[in-house]
């Protein structure tokens, strides 16, 4: 695949906005008291960000599916990890041997 | 040396292995996006770990992350974004060949980095006058002022209150840890981008050649985005105490 | 073989990778593929020896139950350093960084790999890890296990763990950066007409393993940064004193370590298929799926890490699920072993020397994976955990399975690699010797175990001694069967026949070229047009029979 297109400036500005106003909802939103849900909103937003990073600033956007591939690939692989790690600490209990 | 004339098989800086610059600059970029997934896993053992002990230790984790200065951490991710688009800029102007902004926006990107770095041995040192640092290797590891806290604001009884304090000494290893690493990679960043910026000054980029500068940038924004989930889960996992 | 025609007296070509430049900075410095290979096979090889001595000890050691040849301290530094450099510093590096660096680009058609400047890096990281652990085995050696549990490792031993586990984080750093070569090339470099469903398996099989290095390896990386760091700072991630939890470093260790057994094998398996399919002078059987049971391998060996620690306290659920996994990664394995004997089946079989190693890895791979099925069931293995059982399933696994693909490969490219043959009785001496050297060993130790003799205990019940004793003597003769390869490969560079491109009559892209290959490996980029593995129609081979 040859090169794809690159973004323009005017793209690369407004991620840079979508990216500031992001991080100020998440300070402002940390403050209020939601109970569960200030860090789901807290990632929720940290990974809209990192999207907007990776699809944009790093061109994944306009990338070979390979690329898009490999990153897709790195976050399941974390996913993995974490979430049979979690397996099993948090079923501790549950059945009894 | 100009880069109009050459075509891609022809090109100064095409390697052996090579066909052509397209295939080069593919397989550079496919090998760079392939080492940015093993710094994912390896940040990400950092970022399971974590997680087994917030979950584990909430209330150290809420109280050592209430111990750390939001500010800076919000400061800190400003400058790191900004640095990004910074870098992208930098990358476009590799792309067009157009010499004093690869420059300008290449040292703009290092300012903003060293501030980073900065900011962070601000909140470093902060630390340590509070004796948060774990491990009794740099200094004894004494939280009274979060034992205190946790008394005084959160009504907590002095026995339970020591002992998340104690407690809080995971977090604090996670702290360090995480921004430790982090802060070594944005070290290795500069230095790259020193790099990038001699070669940009030799004026070895241009339309048909950029990619160590495209890779130079790939690397940056991989070290924003850990940075960006860092944020929120070292200093906001529970800001809604008043603190 | 089927030639009928008079044997040709071959030459070595004028020119190539081996004689095109002289001097040791041509050597450190070389960016040749085929060259950083030879490296790795001087490191490699001593690291095998370093680590066969420590096995001697520990056989030595074991011939008496009171324990009476070394201190237990001094016993459980052999087992650590027995298993750290066979592991790390032999085993991971074996195939694809020796036979993978060596043939992978030739397979593929191309000059080299796609970053050889970073493939000599991986042999220099390689040589500083190997320096730490040189340094850490002569001051005193490590006693903790190859596991590295803590808080053991991290807060109790005296012994150079830090200096350690830097060695084992550099190999580790090495063997990411073959990965990320090989897969970039194997996406990018392949020659004209040369698709993924042309590709030899043995690239498929390095490729799978590749996945696996780049994709585990960090997570060692980072638990031994940890690991390092609570030694040295005394910080308390996996301290229970301080609150850290003991079980969280299995994890992140096992995360790593049992896709690490993949790493290991996957490249062997490989090397089979293509052994299999040449002295059967028949079209592999199921090319697809081989191919793709190596990628299932790799994936699915990412979901069964925590086996190794059903006794060590996990809840009994996550238990339930890694269990049913485990099983669930036999499976790919097994269709392997099926395809291979399918090759065979109605093939000309010819039981030159890499066939031998390969029909021996054939049967005791086999074994060695039926007796992890033991292990996976989690009944069984509160019994069998921790004892002699899982000693002998993974020699049988890695030293019936492993060493002998890495043997047979060697055997298999050695004419294509020094342009040499190796005389062909005495390897096969070897391999006879090797084999029942092997079984001698290890296949008591099964039965030591289900008895319930213990791992990593310097001494044992009087009743285990005479089971131990074979196992000792069938040691002594399986280092023989090591010893003389080493032998006769070597007279072979000055005395062994000249080899000629295709000695085997085999297919594949290296075998075009010639023995040993120019630097450049070929002077033209071939072009390929059909499909691996072509020896003919079943006619020709009926015919030949």
């Amino acid at each position: 695949m040859t090169e794809g297109a690159h973004p323009t400036h005017k793209v690369y500005y407004l991620v840079f906005l979508a990216l500031v106003i992001g991080t100020v909802l998440t300070f402002v939103v940390a403050k209020i008291d939601l109970g569960f849900l200030n860090p789901i909103i807290a990632l929720a937003i940290a990974c809209t960000k990192a999207t907007l990073v990776i699809l944009f600033f790093m061109h994944v956007r306009y990338s070979s599916k390979l690329t898009m591939l490999t990153v897709a690939a790195g976050f399941f692989w974390l996913m993995i990890l974490i979430t049979l790690s979690l397996s099993d600490y948090l079923t501790r209990g549950v059945i009894k041997p | 040396m100009s880069n109009s004339q050459t075509t891609t098989t022809d090109h100064p800086a095409l390697v052996h292995q090579f066909d052509d610059m397209v295939q080069q600059k593919e397989a550079s970029t496919f090998g760079m996006w392939v080492f940015l997934l093993t710094e994912i896993m390896m940040f990400g053992g950092l970022f399971a770990a974590y997680l087994i002990y917030r979950l584990k230790y909430y209330d150290a984790f809420v109280a050592g992350s209430s111990s750390i200065d939001v500010t800076w951490g919000f400061i800190n991710t400003l400058v790191l974004i900004g640095s990004s688009l910074t870098m992208a800029l930098a990358v476009s102007a590799a792309q067009r060949g157009v010499r004093r902004q690869q420059q300008v926006f290449l040292v703009l990107t290092m300012v903003l980095g060293t501030v980073f770095l900065g900011v962070k041995a601000i909140e470093y040192k902060q630390k340590y006058d509070e004796h948060h640092i774990p491990g009794g290797f740099f200094q004894t590891f004494a939280p009274t002022d979060i034992a205190h806290d946790l008394v005084e604001k959160e009504g907590k009884t002095p026995e339970a209150a020591s002992q998340i304090a104690e407690r809080t000494q995971i977090f604090f290893c996670f702290y360090f840890a995480m921004t430790g690493l982090h802060a070594l990679h944005m070290i290795m960043g500069l230095v790259l981008m020193t790099w990038l910026l001699v070669r940009a000054g030799h004026g070895e980029f241009g339309p048909q050649y950029y990619t160590p500068v495209e890779l130079g940038g790939l690397y940056w924004h991989f070290v924003d985005i850990v940075w960006i989930y860092l944020f929120p889960l070292l200093y906001l996992i529970n800001r809604t105490h008043g603190k | 073989m089927s030639s009928t025609t008079q044997p040709v007296t071959h030459v070595m070509p004028a020119r190539h990778y081996l004689n095109d430049n002289y001097g040791i900075r041509s050597w450190l410095l070389t960016k040749d593929h085929k060259r950083i290979a030879i490296l790795y096979l001087f490191s490699i090889t001593f690291f095998f020896f370093i680590g066969g001595i420590f096995a001697s000890l520990i056989r030595l050691h074991l011939l008496t139950p009171g324990g009476e040849l070394f201190q237990a301290d001094t016993y459980n530094k052999l087992f650590t350093m027995h298993g750290v450099n066979m592991i790390f510093f032999f085993l991971i590096p074996s195939v694809p960084a020796v036979l993978g660096n060596f043939i992978l680009p030739i397979m593929l058609g191309a000059k080299d790999l796609a970053f050889p400047k970073i493939n000599l890096l991986s042999w220099y990281i390689f040589m500083g890890g190997a320096t730490f652990a040189l340094i850490a085995m002569v001051s005193g050696g490590v006693d903790t296990g190859w596991t590295f549990y803590t808080p053991l490792s991290s807060g109790y031993v005296k012994t150079n763990v830090i200096t350690m586990a830097v060695g084992i984080l550099f190999a580790g750093f090495s063997s990411i950066f073959t990965g990320l070569n090989f897969i970039v090339t194997t996406h990018r470099m392949r020659a004209p007409g040369l698709t993924w469903g042309r590709l030899p398996l043995m690239v498929w099989a390095n490729y799978a393993a590749s996945l696996i290095m780049i994709l585990g390896t960090p997570v060692l990386a980072i638990t031994l940064i940890l690991l390092a760091l609570e030694r040295g700072f005394h910080i308390g991630i996996f301290d229970p004193k301080l609150g850290g939890d003991p079980v969280l470093f299995q994890h992140m260790f096992w995360f790593y370590s049992h896709p690490a057994v993949y790493i290991m094998i996957l490249p062997g398996m490989g090397v089979i298929s293509e052994i299999v399919t040449c002295f059967s002078r028949k079209r592999v059987f199921g090319y697809s799926f081989i191919a793709f049971s190596s990628i299932a391998i790799a994936v699915f060996g990412f979901v069964v890490w925590a086996h190794h620690m059903f006794v060590a306290g996990i809840s009994v659920y996550s238990a339930m699920v890694f269990s049913l996994l485990s099983y669930a990664v036999a499976i790919p394995s097994a269709v392997k072993v099926f395809n291979w004997t399918a090759t065979m089946y109605k093939g000309s079989v010819s039981l030159d020397t890499p066939m031998l190693y390969a029909l021996g890895f054939i049967g005791l791979f086999t074994v060695g994976g039926l007796t992890g099925l033991f292990l996976a069931a989690l009944g069984l293995d509160v019994h069998i955990h921790d004892t002699y059982f899982v000693i002998a399933h993974f020699h049988y696994v890695m030293v019936g399975g492993m060493v002998m693909a890495y043997l047979g490969g060697l055997h298999f490219w050695w004419p294509k690699i020094t342009g040499k043959l190796y005389p062909e009785a005495a390897a096969k001496l070897a391999a006879l010797i090797t084999f029942i050297g092997f079984n001698l060993t290890f296949f008591p130790q099964f039965i030591l175990g289900y008895m319930g003799m213990p791992r990593r205990y310097a001494t044992y019940a009087p009743e285990f001694q005479v089971l131990n004793v074979f196992s000792t003597a069938g040691a002594s003769i399986l280092a023989v069967g090591f010893i003389l390869p080493a032998i006769y490969f070597v007279w072979s560079l000055k005395y062994g026949e000249v080899a000629g491109p295709n000695p085997w009559g085999a297919t594949g892209l290296e075998w075009q070229t010639s023995s040993p290959p120019p630097t450049h490996n070929f002077y033209q980029t071939p072009v390929v047009t059909e499909e691996p593995y072509y020896y003919g129609t079943e006619e020709e081979v009926r015919v030949v029979q």
